[in-house]
């Protein structure tokens, strides 16, 4: 060490090594001596502990027996209330719990106080020796030599060629994945409507009765679903797309922007619920602030304001659906969303 | 094989043992393992709850796919929860409902499946949380280290494919994030959703793919990364503690028969015993409180399982709009415009991507900064290695900001606070946390390594006070014992390497870099005490200080 013209820097003796004198190090003592525990030196003590070992063995049978107990007394097959029910359900963990416990610490408790507690040493072995690693690589060369593949190009590239080209079928096997049965761009078209139409009643989510535009208060809130679609074929499917809040606020409190002047009746305004986020039903209508808050992401949207975002992670405002009243006086859709609902995809625009 | 002098058994088991090993040969297996010497500590417990609970979930797993019907056919139900009577639901709920309440002990069964999933993610987590804080996965265990992250990932797969299976309101919400998820990503996203729900969200085939993902595809992969992982554990043998007597060449431990193997396979009844006790008290995924899906209604404090939680707080932290600027951008291309959701992309892809890119990289960021490419079998105590533990610190701040945002609705209602100064207070801290977290942390490690010298040099307070002949008061130190010194003073001490020229004597910019991460890691650290500065504290401070008569410290 001190030689300054040789080696790395970080032998040259430029970086401050506070051992730097060679192995400056206290010595492995090696393992401290070894403690006999009670049991290794008192029988009684050992004896004690044989007791408690059994005695926890014992509670593990008891935890099976009791088992059966709550399976078959507690356990009426159809006809229990919910909190018979519970009560079994219970009874099922406890005498599991104490079956198994009973067996598990009885075993560690053996395993402490009575197998040995000497600490026995082992020596490590390289993974693999240098002389092994040179005989793999031999024969691998040798296996490889004897195929001839690097002799024979032509072998080779049209072997790479079909090995790369043969598992793409198995990703197309793939395409109906998709059981529509529709081309993209149907599907993507399909995406951008809902069971909304000129004339489609607005109607209660779930009873399905409709709803007269001198039903909704200033202040409340409906939730609505299109008439009929009881009867749509994938009905999940059309529900997810058409779900509609329903609230009334006074007009002069609202932002209103060119073009959706006449899509409400008197302050009566229908929005989609579908959050723009990643598509969580909207369900929280807070009056007084006239906010609507998306429980999932929290996601904030100002009814005043055409339902912009005003918190939260969406990127966009929520769809309005146009409405008016029908000869009845029920409210009706005007047409169908001007924009797809729900949250943002590639193809949206 | 005739030989002359065959082997005789005596006793029944020897008979017994022969005729086995005459046919398979398993003598081998046996010398080998029989007494092989695993190292004991309490912090190796974890990966084997993780493998205990795996197995209890194949067992409960079992038991729940002879009785669940994965199907979205929509039927009326008619079991025995009276309030659900009569309502419409698909087949995979309905068969949830009459595991709950027409299957005895189905119930139970049900919960300690869920328990145990639960369970199995936390302790793989805290199981990789122990190797990286103690540096196992140094050479020759970075091949395993990666094993166990892709383990987490497919325990997070498995999870969330059987958390959507009962078709519950709940679970269906979940699913509903995941739809606008995919349709977040660009180009792909659209088809990827409609071949994944055959079709428009929420259609009638997710549930049955999803099943087939649970109970085949994602535990085989577990099961054949479970034998590798494990088998490389078996190749590796155990890592232990540093401490006397413990050498990077030898292992110190229990041999398997019978001291380990009782404790390992008596504490997986131990762990049985927990799960079943939580499960038979503790209620989990009620669904009969949730209803069947439906795309209308949805709880307030709604909340995935605890593993998905960061990425749903990702989502929950990120901002749609920047004042009027909005995270989803129209792209006009020559054909229309097209959107790109980064509201959503960023968040769902970004965090967790950063957190597993750098965690499966980290064994070989950490060779390349500190040159040390020497097998490691000895751990760190976390405190003497501060840069990994300050980065550990900071990975697991960053995980947890996300994972107190999806639960940011409910401190808000729990605390009385409002929600958006929750939101707004995890986005700095998003930010912020990760680098005070770091910072802290080192400082308190090097703390700990400054209060090991102090006590290798000083000794230990003795709690008596002595008064010189001049009048003066002192207290006595003793020095502490031989063993509890080398503990305190033979660790591996990583120190700043400037950056070295190359054999055309270069210093390329990737050296450069180098350099920097390792003074930034470095250039503060804490030198194990040496037995030439004892000596120097003990000539400086006289006998009166550090008392310690020979044959008391060092008893051979």
């Amino acid at each position: 060490m001190g030689d300054h013209s040789h080696g790395s820097p970080e032998e040259s003796g430029t970086v401050a090594k506070a051992d730097d004198v060679a192995q400056d190090r206290f010595p492995d003592p090696g393992l401290p001596p070894h403690r006999p525990r009670l049991a290794d030196r008192d029988p009684r003590a050992a004896k004690r502990h044989e007791r408690q070992v059994a005695l926890l063995f014992t509670i593990s049978i008891i935890g099976t027996l009791f088992f059966f107990v709550a399976y078959f007394v507690l356990g009426r097959l159809g006809e229990m209330t919910f909190a018979e029910l519970r009560v079994q359900n219970a009874a099922l963990g406890l005498g599991t719990a104490f079956a198994m416990l009973g067996i598990g610490v009885g075993i560690v408790h053996w395993a402490k106080t009575l197998m040995p507690d000497h600490e026995l040493v082992e020596q490590r072995h390289e993974i693999s020796s240098e002389k092994d690693r040179q005989d793999a690589v031999d024969i691998i060369d040798t296996v490889i030599e004897e195929t001839g593949i690097k002799r024979r190009p032509l072998i080779r590239n049209t072997l790479i060629g079909a090995i790369a080209l043969a598992p793409i079928p198995a990703i197309f096997m793939f395409r109906d994945l998709d059981r529509t049965g529709k081309t993209a761009h149907q599907m993507i078209e399909q995406m951008r409507h809902t069971l909304w139409d000129t004339g489609v009643r607005l109607t209660r989510d779930p009873s399905g009765t409709p709803i007269k535009a001198s039903d909704v208060q200033l202040g409340s809130a409906f939730h609505v679903i299109p008439e009929g679609l009881e009867n749509a074929e994938n009905m999940l499917n059309e529900k997810a797309k058409a779900v509609v809040l329903l609230m009334r606020m006074d007009p002069q409190e609202m932002n209103i922007s060119e073009g959706r002047e006449d899509w409400h009746v008197d302050g009566i305004v229908a929005y989609s619920k579908i959050c723009t986020h990643v598509g969580c039903p909207i369900a929280l209508y807070e009056q007084h602030t006239h906010h609507l808050l998306c429980p999932c992401h929290q996601s904030t949207f100002d009814l005043a304001n055409e339902c912009k975002v005003i918190f939260g992670p969406a990127g966009h405002a929520l769809p309005q659906l146009p409405i008016t009243v029908d000869a009845d006086g029920y409210l009706v859709a005007q047409s169908d969303f001007h924009e797809p609902v729900g949250p943002s995809y590639w193809e949206r625009g | 094989m005739a030989t002359t002098n065959e082997y005789t058994p005596s006793t029944t088991t020897g008979r017994l043992a022969n005729f086995v090993d005459s046919r398979v040969g398993a003598s081998g297996m046996v010398k080998e393992f029989g007494r092989k010497i695993f190292p004991d500590h309490w912090s190796f417990m974890f990966g084997e709850v993780a493998l205990y609970t795996f197995v209890l979930l194949l067992l409960s797993g079992t038991f729940l796919t002879f009785f669940f019907d994965p199907s979205m056919t929509h039927i009326t139900y008619n079991g025995s929860y009276v309030p659900l009577k009569g309502i419409g639901m698909s087949a995979a709920m309905a068969s949830t409902m009459d595991i709950s309440f027409d299957v005895r002990g189905g119930l139970f069964m049900r919960q300690v499946h869920h328990w145990s999933a639960l369970l199995f993610v936390a302790s793989l987590s805290v199981h990789m949380l122990r190797v990286f804080f103690t540096g196992a996965f140094r050479r020759p265990r970075e091949l395993n280290w990666v094993v166990g992250g892709v383990l987490l990932i497919m325990g997070l797969a498995a999870g969330f494919t059987g958390y959507s299976l009962p078709d519950d309101l709940l679970s269906g919400n979940g699913l509903r994030i995941i739809d606008g998820v995919m349709k977040a990503l660009p180009i792909v996203g659209t088809y990827l959703s409609m071949f994944f729900f055959g079709g428009e969200f929420p259609g009638v085939h997710v549930i049955p793919r999803l099943y087939s993902l649970h109970i085949m595809i994602v535990p085989a992969v577990i099961i054949l990364l479970l034998v590798i992982h494990l088998f490389m554990v078996v190749t590796h043998k155990h890592t232990q503690y540093p401490g006397p007597g413990r050498t990077n060449d030898n292992v110190v431990g229990f041999p398997v028969g019978p001291v380990y193997a009782a404790k390992a396979g008596g504490f997986f009844f131990i762990v049985f015993g927990i799960v079943a006790f939580i499960s038979g008290l503790f209620q989990i995924n009620p669904i009969w409180n949730y209803g069947p899906y439906d795309p209308s209604p949805v709880s307030a404090g709604t909340q995935p399982d605890w593993y998905i939680g960061f990425v749903d707080g990702a989502l929950r932290l990120m901002p749609g709009y920047l004042g009027n600027f909005s995270f989803e951008w129209i792209i006009p291309f020559p054909w229309g415009d097209n959107t790109l959701v980064l509201s959503v992309l960023l968040p769902a892809l970004v965090p967790a991507g950063v957190l597993f890119m750098v965690m499966f990289a980290w064994p070989w960021i950490e060779r390349w900064v500190t040159k040390d490419n020497r097998e490691h079998h000895l751990l760190d105590r976390p405190r003497n290695a501060p840069f990994r533990t300050a980065m550990g610190a900071a990975g697991v701040v960053f995980y947890c900001v996300m994972w107190a945002a999806a639960s940011s609705d409910l401190i808000a209602t729990h605390f009385h606070v409002a929600l958006n100064d929750v939101t707004y207070w995890l986005r700095i801290l998003f930010f912020l946390g990760p680098i005070f977290a770091f910072w802290i942390t080192r400082r308190i490690c090097l703390s700990l390594q400054r209060k090991d010298r102090e006590i290798v040099l000083h000794g230990r307070e003795a709690g008596i006070i002595q008064m010189s002949p001049e009048g003066g008061f002192s207290e006595k130190h003793e020095e502490v014992d031989v063993y509890k010194r080398f503990l305190l003073t033979s660790y591996n001490d990583n120190k700043y390497i400037p950056a070295q020229p190359d054999a055309a004597g270069h210093v390329s910019g990737s050296e450069k870099r180098r350099a920097a991460l390792s003074k930034f890691f470095f250039e503060d650290r804490v030198a194990p005490v040496t037995p030439s500065e004892l000596e120097a504290a003990h000539a400086a401070h006289g006998h009166h200080e550090v008392e310690g008569e020979k044959q008391d410290s060092i008893e051979k």
